[in-house]
C-alpha cells in the first residue's frame, strides 16, 4: 500500500485505519473461536490450524517473489486471515497434504491470479474450502466428534447436525450444544457464542457494519420457516455463523454500500437455506457466499448512489 | 504465405484453442482424460481437413447467398462419416464421446476455417490448413485431456502415477475444466510473450 493517493484543497485528517489494521483486528475477533476449536479439537485442529496459516503465508510469499516479482505483502496480515478462516473451515482429522493443497488453491487461484489483495473477486478462503469440499468429498466430509484432545487422523468420527437432518433424522443436538460448540463441525463454525463475540469485537471496533451479517441471519431464519425447518438449529448449526460473520463481510468480495450489503446478505441466507434444503450438499453456506460474490459488482451497479444535478436528456 | 508456414500456423500462433479461443464447447466438455481429448482432436481434424479440401474445390460453384448451408452439409457428410466410423469400430469411445461427435457439425472452428481460409485458397493450401489447424486442436485437447487426467484422477493416458483417490475430482468435472484451461492459456500467453 505505498501508492499514496494525491488530493489536494480541503485539509484532511487520516482515520488511522489502514488494511493491517482491519486484517489484525478480524484476527484478534477469531481468538475466541481460535481457543474454543482448540479446546474442542485439541491436537487436531493445532495441526490443521498452524499448517493452514503457515503454508498461506508461505505460498503468497513464494508466489509474490518468483512469479510476480513484487514487493511480498505477507506481513499485512491477510494471508494469515485467510489461513485461519481456511483452517476454521476444515475438519479437524484431514490430512496435511490436502491442507496445502487447499492453502495453494486459496492463495494462487483465490487470490494472486486475479491480482493480490483487492482485486480477488472470490473469497480466497472460501475457493480453497469448496475446491477441497469437491475434490476430497470423503474426506472433508468425516468429521471428528468433539473432546478428543490427543487424536488427530485416528479421531473418532460422525455426521454433522446439518447432515442428519439432510437424512431426514433428529438434529441430536441441544440447542445448547449448539450454542457453546460441543457438536462435530468444520474447526472455527462450531461455537456460535463465541463467534457472537468476534463479532461483538468487529463491531465495536467498527470494522465492520451490521449490515450483512443481520441481513443473513434474519433471512435465513425466515426462509427455514418457509421450508419448514428449525430456525434455531439451521442458524446454529453449519457455517451459518462463521461465513456471515468472518466471510461474507470480506471487504473486498462484498458490496460497497449499506443498501448493496443488505441485497447481498439477503440473497446468502436464502440461498443457503434452499441449498441446505433442495441441494445435494447438506450445507450450503460456502457455495452461497460464492454465488453472491460473483454478483457483488452488479449489486454495486444497481445500489449506485444517486448524482444530484443532473439534467434529464430529453430523447 | 508460404507452405510450411500455412501449416505450423494453426499449431502454435493461431492456434485455435490457446489463441482463438474458438471451439469451447467440445474442449472443456470431451477433455476429462488425455485419450479422449485427443480422440476428440483427431476427429474434428479429420472432419475439418475434409470439409477444407472439398469446399475449397466446390468454393466457385456454391452461390454466395447460401454458402454458409453448403458448407454445413458438406461438414455433416464428413461428421457422419466419423460417427459411423467410430460407431462400428470403437464403440466405448462412442458413448464416452457421446453427443460431442455431431456436434462437430456446428463447430465453430470447422466453419471458421471453411468461411475464412478454404473459401479463399487452392485446395492444397486449404488441406494445410486442416493439417496445421487440426494439429494444434488436437495438441490442445490432449494437453488439456492430459493435464485433467493427472491431477483429477492421477494418470496420463491410463498409466497410474499416483493412487486415484488421492486425485483431486474437481479437475474431472466442469469447473476443473474452467481451471485447467485458463492456466494453460496463461502459461502458453506467458511463453509467447518471452
Amino acid at each position: 500500500m505505498d501508492k499514496k493517493l494525491i488530493v489536494s484543497l480541503s485539509p484532511h485528517i487520516h482515520s488511522g485505519n489502514t488494511v493491517k489494521g482491519a486484517m489484525y483486528g478480524v484476527l484478534i475477533a477469531l481468538i475466541p473461536a481460535l481457543l474454543t476449536s482448540l479446546f474442542f479439537f485439541g491436537l487436531g485442529a493445532f495441526i490443521v490450524i498452524v499448517t493452514a496459516v503457515l503454508s498461506c503465508v508461505l505460498f503468497e510469499f513464494l508466489i509474490q517473489k518468483f512469479l510476480l516479482k513484487q514487493k511480498t505483502t505477507i506481513c499485512d496480515g491477510s494471508a494469515v486471515l485467510t489461513g485461519l478462516l481456511l483452517a476454521f473451515n476444515l475438519p479437524s482429522n484431514l490430512p496435511i497434504w490436502i491442507i496445502i493443497i487447499g492453502s495453494l488453491v486459496a492463495i494462487g487461484i483465490g487470490k494472486m491470479s486475479f491480482g493480490g489483495l483487492g482485486n480477488n473477486i472470490f473469497n480466497p478462503a472460501l475457493v480453497g474450502r469448496v475446491f477441497l469440499l469437491i475434490s476430497f468429498p470423503t474426506a472433508m466430509t468425516s468429521w471428528p466428534l468433539p473432546g478428543q484432545w490427543s487424536s488427530y487422523l485416528d479421531a473418532t468420527t460422525g455426521a454433522t447436525p446439518l447432515a442428519l437432518i439432510a437424512a431426514g433424522q433428529e438434529a441430536g443436538y441441544s440447542p445448547m450444544d449448539m450454542f457453546f460448540g460441543s457438536m462435530n463441525g468444520s474447526l472455527g463454525e462450531v461455537s456460535a457464542i463465541a463467534l457472537l463475540l468476534g463479532f461483538a469485537y468487529m463491531l465495536i471496533r467498527k470494522i465492520i457494519t451490521w449490515h450483512i451479517p443481520v441481513a443473513i441471519f434474519v433471512v435465513a431464519a425466515l426462509m427455514s420457516l418457509i421450508c419448514g425447518l428449525n430456525p434455531i438449529e439451521q442458524l446454529f448449526s453449519g457455517g451459518l455463523m462463521l461465513g456471515a460473520i468472518f466471510m461474507a463481510t470480506d471487504y473486498v468480495s462484498s458490496p460497497m454500500n449499506k443498501r448493496g450489503m443488505i441485497i447481498y446478505g439477503a440473497f446468502i441466507g436464502a440461498l443457503t437455506i434452499l441449498i441446505r434444503k433442495f441441494g445435494a450438499y447438506p450445507e450450503g453456506m460456502s457455495f452461497a457466499i460464492l454465488i453472491m460474490n460473483a454478483f457483488t459488482p452488479l449489486i454495486n451497479t444497481y445500489v449506485k448512489p444517486k448524482r444530484f444535478g443532473e439534467v434529464v436528456k430529453n430523447g | 504465405m508460404s507452405k510450411i508456414k500455412i501449416l505450423t500456423n494453426g499449431i502454435i500462433k493461431d492456434n485455435p484453442v490457446f489463441v482463438l479461443l474458438l471451439g469451447m464447447c467440445p474442449t472443456l466438455g470431451t477433455t476429462t482424460s488425455a485419450i479422449n481429448g485427443m480422440s476428440m482432436g483427431l476427429a474434428t481434424m479429420f472432419v475439418l481437413l475434409c470439409s477444407n479440401v472439398v469446399i475449397s474445390f466446390l468454393k466457385n460453384v456454391i452461390p454466395d447467398k447460401v454458402h454458409i448451408p453448403a458448407y454445413i452439409v458438406i461438414i455433416a457428410t464428413f461428421v457422419t462419416v466419423v460417427q459411423m466410423f467410430m460407431e462400428g469400430y470403437l464403440p466405448a469411445l462412442y458413448e464416452t464421446l457421446g453427443l460431442f461427435i455431431p456436434l462437430i457439425v456446428v463447430n465453430c472452428i470447422v466453419l471458421g476455417r471453411a468461411e475464412s481460409f478454404a473459401a479463399k485458397n487452392n485446395p492444397f493450401d486449404s488441406l494445410l490448413d486442416g493439417v496445421g489447424i487440426g494439429l494444434g486442436f488436437t495438441l490442445a485437447l490432449t494437453l488439456l485431456g492430459a493435464c485433467r487426467e493427472f491431477l483429477g484422477s492421477g494418470s496420463i493416458f491410463n498409466l497410474r502415477i499416483f493412487p486415484e483417490e488421492n486425485g483431486a475430482l474437481v479437475f474431472v468435472l466442469a469447473p476443473g475444466a474452467f481451471i485447467a484451461l485458463g492456466y494453460l492459456i496463461a502459461i502458453v500467453n506467458k511463453l509467447k510473450t518471452k
